[in-house]
Parts: structure tokens; C-alpha cells; sequence
């Protein structure tokens, strides 16, 4: 069951094979035994989890479930869930109960999805290996010396050990795609302003978006039909036609179902600083593509590199903004002994805040900072405007573009930790589309040395249900996405 | 442009931030190589390049100024901080926050 799609778990329900408890139960016995070496979960609560599968069942019996009702989701700790503790991997947070349901937690509920508990992430979805979060380090599922990319680390984690059977991720620079590619499972990341982002504790808010991580494609397709649509506690979400994001799904009969499809290559996403062996598995997964009678077409990104650079300036710029709200006054972390006001919000701040998150929140404050505006922030949004025209310069060209998600595979904890710079590379392929607000997406395509190699698809904007079908068609002739690690039981929990 | 402690710490007094020489001076080599990465910035000439601060081309949504909010200030309030300085209450009053003095 706990390898099962998510088309075959609302089957398994439907049929009254399994009922949402017992099939909640076998999660949560799977996270008993492997979420105390793997910590993806910050936040468990079993009595409140299982309400929601029984009044799941209550629903699927009375005959008005939908497809994810009874199914059991791990939420990223990144949304407020009304009376569950929420912390953004944070100690300013530690003991913050949110007071209301984040739109995308409020979604799931409607659709009676239950919540399995709430994952892991680098504090503040600042981080790219889970390391900066204040509730410890996450394993990646594949090698436990490794770690499993970020920020959303610990749903990617919960993911790829099958202690859920979806989850929710947040993306701001890669923090649904890098993870995916490190622990080899499907992950979205929509345009911006397709979820709201009402409830979802803000980081640099002009990049932020919510999107499911899961096995497959179809699977992301069903979470994304519960967490996309308009609404208007958002400033920048988008009101637009709700649409059926599984409806070209099916059409897949044909031997060659992308035949005429367009896939543009950029060249900067294949030299220096890919590793070999990615770049492999990345080009293994585009001649497969070429079988399913897709053609490619070189294209150029030259700005690619600059992504860095820009993103480096505008997120600390918006998270120094975002993250001005942690005072001490009403709610967060208090310093024990202060003097004044500003002594209180001084030490506070200093307190609840880790190492990265301040970091970020200096350089922000730096470049925000009179007479380095202009040089910094000012620049950075022209560069910005160069990055998102280079891209609708390639979409002439092309109707996806494909290529790596990550340059290399999950590196060792420790590795890059204290190495601000190494680290931020991580995000080289993906930040990009982050800046354009472009949708982007990670697949599983292949393995090596035993890791997990994601192969990315940036698509054009709301081409979400386009890129949905390219990827499953790609998942309809390969197993990469059913695979998963062979995790031994510590003993006592088998 | 090279950054010294002193501008670390007035950096940080903006940013209301406490922090001491020791973490100060770490902080400065870590800050010197993110700035030295966003450095190559300044190669590129964006003169005339409408800078980009949101994705899509869209305008504020405006609403009817009605009340959509309800009051829920005990909820809130429950999640208040604890006070500090040698109490365990919670920082809160009659329904106000408490903070330190700050007018005489």
C-alpha cells in the first residue's frame, strides 16, 4: 500500500478495501518506525490525524468523497494549520500555534485529505540540505550520511521513505525541485501566484510558491487540482478558470503520445559545473524522450548565471522586510532578560533566529540600505527583467525546456554546511524560473552511485498541465519513479 | 567595496540584531563572500532595463472597504510571548500587549 499511486489509494478507499484509519494507521506505524533515525517530521499528532481519517471514512461512506478524501498528506512546516504548532523550522516559532488555516491546509481539509503531520525545512526555507532548521538535520532516505536537499527536506524525506503519501512543498529558489532530485520523486513547483500563498509563512514573497511533492506525475497532478485556484486573501494570486490538471493524462495510448513536441536545451544548463554523471542520466532521459517522438532544440539562457547573483540580492531583501515581524511583542520568541524595547527586540530577534536566517537577513538589510539601493536591489530587478527574457525568448524556440535540476547528486551532511557560497550553487538551474515566475518541475531519470538524478522541465507560464503530461508520458515507459529505498526497521519496530 | 566589522554591527543595529565581536568578525568573512558573488552584478549594463519586481503584469486588487475580519483577539492572544525578566505570564494585559516603557 505505502508504494500505491494516489489514483490507487482513492480506489483502495472507494472500494472499502481499506478505510482511511487503517490506511492512516499504516503511515503512521511506517513513521513510528523510521521517523526517529530520518526526522522528517517536526510535528506529530496522532489523535488529531486520525479525527480527520474517521471523519474521512464518515465522508467516502456517505458517498460524497473526492479523489484525495481519506488520504493521508504531510504538510510542509511552512503552513499555519489552525491549532497545530508551526514552526518554519524555526526557535522563533518553537512554540507558535497557529490561529488559522493556511489557504492551501484549508483546501486539503475541504477536499478531507488528512494531515499526517508537519515536515521538516530548513529554517525558514532558507537552506538547500535541511541543515539550517532548527529541529535537526533530515536523512535523506537513499543514503543516510546524505542529506536530502532543501528547503523542503523533510517532506521530500517523507516522500521518498513512504511516510506519507504526498506532501506539500514551498519554493522560492528550488526548495520543491532540488529535493525531489535528491531523493528521486516528482515535484512542482507552479507559476507564481497559482496557489495562494495566504497562510504560508512568508520568505522573499515576490518568489514563494506553494506546490506538491510526490511519486508521479499523476499524483502531483491530483494534489495541484486541490491546491491551485484563486483566492483573494492574496494580493498576487491569480484569478483565473479553475482547470483539470490529470485531464490529458490518459490520451498516453499512442507509441509516440509527444510527437511534435519541442524540447529546447539550454546550453549553460550543460556545461561547467554539472557533474559528469548527472549530465549522463539527464541526456539518457532526453533520448527517451526522442523515443516518444519528441525533438530537441538548442537554446541559450545567457543570463543563467546571473540567477544567482539576482536572487542573492532580491530574497535577503524581502525575507529583512518579512522577517521585521519576529519582534518579541505578540507572538515568537521573547528573550528571558531584556533592558528596553530595543534591547528586547535585539536579543529576541538574536536568539530566535539561527546563523543562515540572520545572515540573509543582513545582506538584506545591507542592500536595502540607503545609497546601496540602487547598486544592489535596483540592479537586480533589470537583471531579473534580462533572466525572464531570455526565457520568453527560448519559448519561441520551444514548448518545454528540459535539463538538469541540481549539478550534482545529494553531497554528505557537513559537506557545504559552513560554505554559504557552495551551497547557494545548488540552485543554479532552478532559480531561474523563480525570478521569471515560471513553472518548473523535477522527475526521477535514473540513479548514480545508488543516488537519485532528477531531470528538470520548466515549462511556459500555466503550462502546468503540459508539462503534467510530458513528464507522466515519460513515467508510462519508465520505473524511476516507483523505485524506492530499501529501509531496514530498527529492531523492536518492525 | 570592502566591509568592516563596524559596518557588520551598524548593519545589524538596523536589522535589530544583537551581536558580539566575536560573531561580528565571522559574520564579516561569510557576508564578504556572498557580496563577492553578488559583485558580478555590476558587469552587466542594464541601462534602460525596466526593472522586474513581480512575475506577472498585473495591478492591485482593490476591494469594498467592508469589515472582513472578526475579532479574534483571545485566540490571539493566547500565543503571546511570555513576559520575561523573571515572569512566566504571558505578555499580555487587559487585552494590550505588554512591552517595556517607552514613553516617560
Amino acid at each position: 500500500m505505502i508504494n500505491s499511486s494516489l489514483k490507487q489509494l482513492s480506489q483502495m478507499l472507494a472500494k472499502k478495501e481499506v478505510s482511511s484509519v487503517e490506511m492512516t494507521q499504516a503511515f503512521l506505524n511506517r513513521i513510528r518506525q523510521f521517523n526517529p533515525t530520518i526526522n522528517a517530521y517536526i510535528t506529530l499528532d496522532e489523535s488529531r490525524t486520525l479525527t480527520q481519517a474517521k471523519a474521512a471514512d464518515i465522508r467516502i461512506e456517505a458517498g460524497n468523497a473526492g479523489p484525495l478524501t481519506g488520504i493521508p498528506i504531510a504538510q510542509k512546516d511552512i503552513f499555519c494549520a489552525k491549532s497545530w504548532r508551526t514552526t518554519c523550522g524555526s526557535k522563533m516559532l518553537e512554540s507558535f500555534i497557529a490561529p488559522y488555516d493556511a489557504h492551501v491546509i484549508s483546501q486539503f481539509d475541504a477536499a478531507g485529505a488528512v494531515n499526517l503531520g508537519k515536515t521538516n525545512m530548513d529554517e525558514f526555507a532558507m537552506g538547500s540540505s535541511n541543515e539550517t532548521s532548527y529541529y535537526g538535520g533530515v536523512k535523506n532516505p537513499w543514503d543516510f550520511d546524505r542529506v536530502p536537499g532543501g528547503s523542503s527536506g523533510g517532506s521530500a524525506a517523507a516522500v521518498a521513505a513512504r511516510l506519507c503519501a504526498a506532501a506539500t512543498g514551498t519554493d522560492t529558489g528550488g526548495s520543491i525541485r532540488q529535493p525531489a532530485s535528491l531523493c528521486g520523486f516528482t515535484g512542482l513547483k507552479p507559476t507564481y501566484g497559482l496557489v495562494s500563498r495566504y497562510g504560508m509563512i512568508a520568505f522573499a514573497s515576490s518568489l514563494d510558491q506553494a506546490g506538491p511533492m510526490a511519486k508521479s506525475a499523476e499524483d502531483c497532478a491530483m494534489m495541484l487540482n486541490v491546491m491551485a485556484g484563486f483566492d483573494e486573501r492574496d494580493s498576487t494570486s491569480l484569478n483565473r478558470p479553475k482547470e483539470d490538471y490529470t485531464r490529458g493524462l490518459a490520451n498516453m495510448s499512442d507509441t509516440q503520445p509527444l510527437k511534435g513536441l519541442r524540447i529546447g536545451l539550454p546550453k549553460e544548463y550543460f556545461s561547467e559545473g554539472l557533474e559528469a554523471n548527472v549530465g549522463a542520466v539527464v541526456q539518457a532521459a532526453i533520448l527517451e524522450y526522442k523515443k516518444l517522438g519528441a525533438e530537441t532544440v538548442e537554446i541559450s539562457l545567457p543570463n543563467t548565471k546571473l540567477s544567482i547573483p539576482v536572487y542573492y540580492v532580491l530574497a535577503p531583501a524581502e525575507a529583512s522586510s518579512n522577517l521585521s515581524r519576529y519582534d518579541g511583542v505578540r507572538y515568537g520568541h521573547r528573550a528571558a532578560e531584556y533592558t528596553d524595547l530595543m534591547d528586547m527586540y535585539c536579543k529576541s530577534r538574536a536568539e530566535g533566529f539561527g546563523a543562515e536566517v540572520k545572515r540573509r537577513i543582513l545582506i538584506g538589510t545591507y542592500v536595502l540600505s540607503a545609497g546601496y539601493y540602487d547598486a544592489y536591489y535596483l540592479k537586480a530587478q533589470q537583471i531579473r527583467h534580462l533572466i525572464a527574457d531570455d526565457f520568453k525568448q527560448a519559448f519561441k524556440k520551444c514548448d518545454i525546456i528540459m535539463g538538469p535540476t541540481a549539478p550534482s547528486t545529494a553531497f554528505k551532511a557537513g559537506e557545504k554546511a559552513d560554505d554559504p557560497v557552495a551551497m547557494y550553487l545548488q540552485d543554479v538551474y532552478t532559480i531561474a524560473t523563480n525570478l521569471a515566475g515560471l513553472p518548473g518541475m523535477s522527475i526521477p531519470a535514473g540513479f548514480s552511485n545508488g543516488l537519485p538524478v532528477g531531470l528538470q522541465l520548466m515549462g511556459n507560464y500555466f503550462d502546468e498541465a503540459r508539462m503534467l503530461d510530458v513528464a507522466h508520458a515519460y513515467q508510462q515507459v519508465t520505473d524511476w519513479h516507483t523505485q524506492m529505498p530499501d529501509l531496514k526497521a530498527p529492531e523492536g519496530l518492525e | 567595496m570592502a566591509l568592516t566589522t563596524t559596518d557588520i554591527k551598524r548593519i545589524a543595529h538596523l536589522a535589530r540584531l544583537e551581536i558580539n565581536e566575536q560573531e561580528a568578525s565571522a559574520t564579516l568573512t561569510k557576508l564578504s563572500g556572498i557580496l563577492g558573488l553578488i559583485e558580478q552584478m555590476q558587469a552587466v549594463d542594464t541601462a534602460g532595463i525596466t526593472p522586474m519586481s513581480h512575475s506577472q503584469d498585473v495591478v492591485q486588487r482593490l476591494r469594498e472597504d467592508v469589515v472582513t475580519e472578526s475579532n479574534q483577539r483571545e485566540e490571539f492572544q493566547k500565543i503571546a510571548p511570555v513576559l520575561g525578566n523573571g515572569s512566566a505570564e504571558r505578555a499580555v494585559d487587559s487585552g494590550l500587549y505588554l512591552v517595556p516603557k517607552v514613553i516617560e
